[in-house]
């Protein structure tokens, strides 16, 4: 799989580790930006209140 | 070794599958270890964040920094507070015990992208406005997003909890500490422990409740902490002595 990508990477070797370095910060940050707020929705510690979630 | 003779010596397809597997399973765990990250630490650094702006966009008179014990407070009831639009900031809360610096805005609801996410204290609609007769009820996160009430079970029977409005202050007093299931909203109710649909009694008491998370890193069971008003008075008038420490760290 990574093998894979790194086979279709172009360039010398240590442009193609500059690329994963920036695929790597993008995926953390679309991870921290949307998809963990959205996960951290049905994940049942961070209920506070008494009664029916509101 | 050559490009194509790499490529002629291919490996089993079993081989190759396991390989697979094998990176989304390593890729899964760093995922769950990012998501981790995240929650523990990255969405208290944004919390406190928009704590600190909501703090700063309150932008209420700095009260005077004479002390007034409870002696010279006002005898006749508090000024009733209007209640607020939902997720509107109407107060802060203070707590000695958790620091001489501690404060921390409460805003209208306790939903958690529009309140509680934001780091911010909410107030659950329809219980009592701060200083009004029944149950001022709060709740707060305990562990990330700001972890506004984190210290919650240090709290002692006697510890003021002082809330601010723009114009009033309001000192209650901590009563009682206990630890409840989610569904008990007695604790919320106008007399906390009435429960819910029993006829109400004429209130002549003004609770004030906080509501959060326990055990930490939970939501199996619920920190509750009771306290009544004690005493409260205009901002102008200065600031209440259950303040003292954080006034004397000031100077």
């Amino acid at each position: 799989m990574y093998g894979l990508l790194w086979r279709l990477l172009p360039g010398p070797a240590w442009l193609r580790v500059m690329i994963l370095l920036v695929l790597a910060v993008a995926v953390v940050l679309v991870c921290f930006e949307w998809v963990f707020p959205a996960i951290a929705d049905y994940m049942p510690f961070n209920e506070q209140t008494v009664g029916e979630a509101r | 070794m050559s490009r194509a003779r790499r490529t002629k010596a291919k490996p089993h397809i079993a081989l190759r599958l396991t390989g697979v597997v094998g990176e989304l399973m390593i890729t899964l765990g760093i995922l769950v270890g990012l998501f981790v990250t995240w929650q523990l630490w990255w969405t208290d650094v944004q919390a406190g964040r928009v704590q600190e702006q909501a703090l700063e966009g309150l932008d209420w008179a700095e009260p005077a920094p004479t002390l007034v014990s409870v002696e010279d407070t006002p005898d006749e009831p508090p000024p009733a507070v209007v209640a607020p639009a939902p997720g509107e900031t109407f107060a802060s809360i203070l707590v000695p015990r958790f620091g001489s610096d501690y404060e921390v805005t409460v805003a209208e609801g306790v939903g958690k992208k529009d309140v509680l996410d934001t780091g911010a204290i909410g107030h659950y609609p329809e219980t009592a406005m701060p200083g009004a007769l029944g149950n001022f009820s709060l709740a707060g996160h305990r562990t990330t997003y700001g972890k506004p009430l984190n210290q919650i079970a240090d709290l002692q029977v006697g510890d003021p909890i002082v809330v601010r409005t723009q114009d009033t202050w309001y000192v209650y007093e901590v009563t009682e500490s206990l630890i409840v299931m989610p569904s008990q909203i007695e604790v919320i109710a106008p007399v906390p422990g009435l429960e819910d649909g029993a006829a109400l009694p004429e209130l002549t008491e003004r609770f004030i409740t906080l509501t959060s998370c326990h055990p930490m890193f939970s939501a199996r069971e619920r920190y509750i902490v009771h306290g009544t008003l004690t005493s409260w008075m205009p901002v102008s008038q200065g600031t209440p002595s259950a303040l003292a420490p954080a006034a004397e760290g000031g100077q």
